[in-house]
């Protein structure tokens, strides 16, 4: 394959993008609804050329002078975050239209270029291509969290955001610089034969490599690099929240997967022994804090931090299972998370976001259906079978303690306890408690539908995980030892 | 005969979908169409569960009705099923007891009826699921689903302070699961497979042994429950409704043991042998301190929920007696007695914890209070339900003629084998049970009519007699004639001791 074959996926959505960014200024103002299409179909576009047969190369393919690579990893993690950029366009638009919301048009652009971001992020091969994928991405999620430009607290939370982000950015940039100083070179490829007989650099190299992972810890919001995630969730308007809390963080497994395992292999002891430390203390203080909470999307954030502690023990394993482990749980946990918002989505209304706890008192008297639906992913969420949680949490261990590492597992089942906790809560305010109103919720029949289905999913995948864990495990085949 | 239906699979999935469906269709019916859907569905699987036990085949310790499909290809997981003589008996008290519930829950459930039955019924499922899953992983998701039910039981049914006692109950559920998971995981990487006769048959050193035990003790003491992880159960079983209080107390608890019989005997026999003087004295401080716990309640759901730990220290007993019985007489077939008493037991208190509740909420649903000390002279006004009552009552204090007096008689014969004073303590159980049942019994039914509200009370109906006449036959069946029983579950348990027997360490140092 040709370069521009290679990245023909990328150009297009580029192409795509400023396409409904024209579309939003022209006609969008007159006809909502012609972003929001123009938007679903890009990524629909993008997402048959990533699942064509051709681009799913046996072996990894370099484009672009080795800055760019197509493997079956980076393929299957593309097509999993268009599928979840498309659903979560569903729910923005469903979220803005009831709002009424002037704002809801520069919102898909947006999403788009993140997305553009992301493909990058997962398809790169070099230190350059990282950075340009993550400062897009980036970018773009700043301006979608003040898109809400008169909130106080949207404001608020791009602001830390921006802030604490562009230190994240440095950070990586300095390890990054490090690493060329050794290494001399950005190609990741070289990068992973030059550690190996680096004997002598070591310390430098580790040293590099030490900011590498705080670049990383912050994008997937681990403790302590998690600050700025529970005020950008809790600020935010929730279908942005919902866009930050899914894709991105495919995408941040895929930067993580090139940097530590395709770059920098030769590390692997030392990157372990960090990312031990990271995912205790994620699991340790997202459940713990998670309790404390009253607002519904600042529980789901700290959860998400203890999430992402738990994603990184499958990771740790540093062998090809565990990063299958790893990608299942991301996956999984990106389905979860959706419909955790989602029906934040479902309880709004033009007055009132429902963030707060105690909106959902009473939710299985009102609308005993999408209260199920919330069960089932709080259940999930708290890694209780049948729901696909449960397998995530599952995979993980399973590796960790063939790893041998089984008092690491023992501490994230201890974690996950605390966990069930909020977890029950929630299904405790929706079942045990009465609501304030007796009415059902209202809603259109498109978000209804979409809920269920993403609901549902969780259960199936509950029920059957073989062939999402067979997708996991074939992209990972690549890195089996030889 | 053999039928060539799935009769196991229907046992399990007949009652979940069934539960799905009148949770789903029965929010448009009238609650009459969906009590008696769910009567219909638990009546079919109990006589699908009656199939099971025409077609078994007692003189063989091997799964039967075994079925074994491919879940999770990548890695060898099976949704395999299969029952011996040590699950079946599990399988019909489950399949009886939710009948039971059906019928019990019949006029007192008014809110959201459909999601109640339905409930039992899934719960139903899952329950036959863990007593017939032969795949460690399909047990697991099976026992941990069984959870969710039984929390929005409590939850929503129950009493004033539900939300305490069923979050409670899922913690210290959950708390003793998930290390269980670890073990099983760990186990799978030893053996390389998660069928649980390739887990049993793994060579594992006594120290991997004993953590695994210990992971296991965890999750299965937290379900008996043994001293000190019980204080979860009176709770759960003063605030759940009388249904929720029988399956707990019937089934759930049986789980444990069952547990233990499945699980830590024969995966980890060594280990076993090393603590068995922790198990036996922690199923000695439930017996004796527990029994005195019972003796002070004032509150009768309380004062059978401790009567109910108490009762399962004997299971726990009769289960690692067998090491010292070994010791003593150098033939593990001399323990089966004790086990065979703890199997007993387990059954026989299923009937009798299930129908003290049954009958305790027959007084609750008339009058608003569990206090003994709100009653007294019931008698005089509801002489039907006393009778019943006292032979629950006898039952419960291991009376001969019961089933009660069976698994402990069982059980105390077999421990003067392994040691006298276990012996002597376990027979103080005698005393203390008559002491705490009858005198609540007395206190409650006897004596004057106490006060207006007692005085108002009428004798139970038709439906209800017909629920404890039943428990009241299975309850004198199994005290006079316990013979059925004990042929069914024999060969197995010795199957199971031949396992035990097979010390594991001594393999690994012969190869």
């Amino acid at each position: 394959m040709n370069d521009f074959a290679l990245i023909l996926p990328e150009a297009t959505l580029l192409v795509l993008a400023c396409g409904v960014l024209l579309l939003d200024a022209f006609i969008g103002k007159r006809v909502p609804a012609a972003t929001f299409w123009g938007a679903v179909v890009s990524c629909l576009v993008v997402l048959a050329q990533v699942a064509s047969p051709g681009y799913m190369p046996e072996a990894a393919v370099f484009g672009f002078a080795g800055t760019l690579r197509v493997d079956v990893m980076g393929t299957v993690l593309k097509s999993f975050l268009l599928v979840l950029v498309v659903v979560s366009f569903f729910y923005a638009h469903e979220y803005f239209s009831k709002q009424r919301q002037e704002v809801q048009g520069e919102y898909y652009p947006l999403a788009l270029f993140a997305t553009l971001g992301m493909m990058v992020l997962v398809s790169a091969n070099s230190l350059l291509t990282i950075y340009l994928g993550l400062e897009l991405l980036s970018l773009s999620l700043y301006s979608l969290v003040a898109l809400q430009r008169d909130s106080v607290t949207a404001s608020e939370a791009a602001m830390k955001y921006f802030v604490l982000g562009a230190l994240a950015s440095g950070m990586l940039l300095y390890g990054m610089s490090m690493l060329y100083g050794v290494a001399g070179t950005l190609d990741l490829s070289e990068l992973l034969i030059k550690v190996g007989n680096l004997e002598e650099q070591r310390l430098l190299l580790t040293f590099g490599l030490v900011f590498l992972v705080v670049g990383i810890a912050f994008k997937l919001g681990v403790v302590p690099f998690h600050m700025w995630l529970p005020d950008v969730y809790q600020g935010a308007a929730t279908p942005v929240t919902q866009f930050i809390g899914t894709a991105p963080k495919l995408a941040a497994f895929g930067m993580a997967m090139r940097l530590l395992v395709d770059g920098l292999w030769g590390l692997s002891e030392h990157w372990q022994q960090m990312l031990i430390i990271l995912s205790i203390l994620s699991m340790g203080v997202g459940n713990l804090l998670a309790i404390a909470q009253r607002n519904f999307k600042r529980m789901l954030a700290y959860s998400t931090i203890a999430h992402m502690g738990f994603l990184l023990l499958g990771m740790l394993s540093a062998t090809a299972s565990g990063y299958a482990a790893s990608m299942f749980y991301v996956t999984l946990y990106a389905l979860m998370s959706m419909g955790a918002f989602g029906s934040i989505i479902l309880l709004a209304s033009a007055r009132s976001e429902a963030d707060e706890l105690s909106d959902l008192a009473g939710l299985a008297k009102r609308s005993p259906w999408f209260a199920f639906i919330l069960l089932i992913l709080m259940f999930s969420m708290a890694g209780v079978p049948p729901f696909g949680g449960f397998w995530a949490k599952w995979f993980v261990l399973k590796e960790v303690i063939v790893a041998d590492y089984v008092w690491l597992a023992g501490i994230a089942v201890m974690f996950s306890l605390v966990g069930a906790y909020y977890y029950l809560r929630i299904v405790k305010l929706m079942y045990f408690d009465e609501p304030e109103t007796p009415y059902p919720v209202s809603a259109t029949t498109d978000l209804k539908l979409v809920l269920s289905v993403n609901g549902l999913v969780v259960l199936v995948l509950g029920i059957v995980p073989s062939t999402l864990m067979s997708v996991c495990i074939s992209a990972t085949i690549p890195y089996l030892p030889w | 005969m053999h039928s060539d239906l799935p009769l196991l699979s229907l046992c399990i999935w007949l009652p979940i979908l069934g539960g799905l469906w009148v949770i789903f269709a029965g929010s448009r019916v009238l609650d009459r169409a969906v009590k008696q859907d769910a009567l219909i569905l638990a009546l079919a699987t109990l006589a699908l569960s009656l199939l099971l036990y025409r077609d078994f085949n007692a003189a063989s310790a091997t799964m039967q009705f075994a079925e074994r499909y491919t879940w999770i290809d990548a890695f060898k997981i099976y949704y395999h099923i299969g029952i011996d003589g040590i699950a079946l008996p599990l399988v019909l008290l489950t399949t009886f007891t939710t009948v039971i519930v059906v019928i019990a829950g019949w006029e007192v459930i008014e809110d959201r009826v459909n999601q109640y039955m339905g409930a039992f019924l899934i719960l139903e499922g899952l329950m036959v699921g863990v007593f017939s899953a032969l795949d460690s992983i399909l047990f697991y998701v099976f026992w941990e689903a069984m959870l969710i039910p039984m929390f929005l039981i409590i939850g929503i049914w129950g009493g004033p302070r539900r939300v305490y006692a069923t979050i409670k109950f899922f913690l210290y559920t959950f708390l003793g699961s998930v290390f269980m998971l670890v073990a099983l995981l760990y186990l799978h990487a030893q053996a390389g497979s998660f069928a649980l006769q390739d887990m049993q048959d793994v060579v594992l050193t006594l120290s991997e042994q004993k953590w695994i035990f210990i992971a296991f003790l965890l999750a299965f003491a937290v379900k008996v429950p043994m001293w000190p992880v019980h204080t979860w159960l009176p709770d759960a079983h003063v605030e759940a409704p009388t249904g929720g209080s029988v399956v707990l107390a019937a089934i759930m608890l049986k789980m444990g043991g069952y547990g233990f019989l499945r699980f830590s005997l024969p995966i980890t026999p060594d280990a076993a042998a090393a603590f068995d003087w922790l198990m036996i004295l922690l199923s000695l401080i439930a017996v004796v301190y527990i029994g005195f716990v019972a003796l002070v309640q004032q509150d009768m759901k309380k004062l059978i929920a401790y009567s109910s730990i108490s009762h399962m220290g004997f299971v726990t007993l009769g289960l690692f007696m067998m090491f010292d019985i070994h010791a003593n007489t150098g033939n593990f077939q001399d323990a089966a007695m004790g086990v065979e008493g703890a199997m007993v037991q387990m059954i026989s208190h299923g009937f009798i914890s299930g129908a003290m509740f049954l009958c305790v909420g027959v007084l609750y649903d008339r009058m608003h209070s569990r206090m003994i000390n709100d009653y007294g002279g019931v008698v005089n006004v509801m002489p039907r339900f006393a009778a019943f009552m006292m032979l629950f009552a006898m039952a419960n204090a291991g009376l001969p003629a019961t089933s009660g007096f069976v698994g402990e008689f069982l059980v105390i014969v077999s421990s003067f084998k392994a040691n006298f004073w276990y012996a002597f303590l376990a027979a103080t159980t005698l005393i203390l049970g008559a002491a705490y049942t009858l005198w609540m019994y007395k206190r409650v039914v006897f004596g004057e009519i106490r006060n207006s509200h007692v005085a108002e009370l009428t004798d139970i109906t038709g439906r209800e007699t017909l629920v404890l006449a039943s428990l009241a036959v299975a309850v004198l069946a199994l005290g006079i004639w316990p013979a059925p029983l004990l042929d069914v579950m024999h060969v197995s348990v010795e199957h199971l001791l031949e396992q035990v027997a097979q010390s594991k360490t001594s393999i690994a140092a012969y190869e």
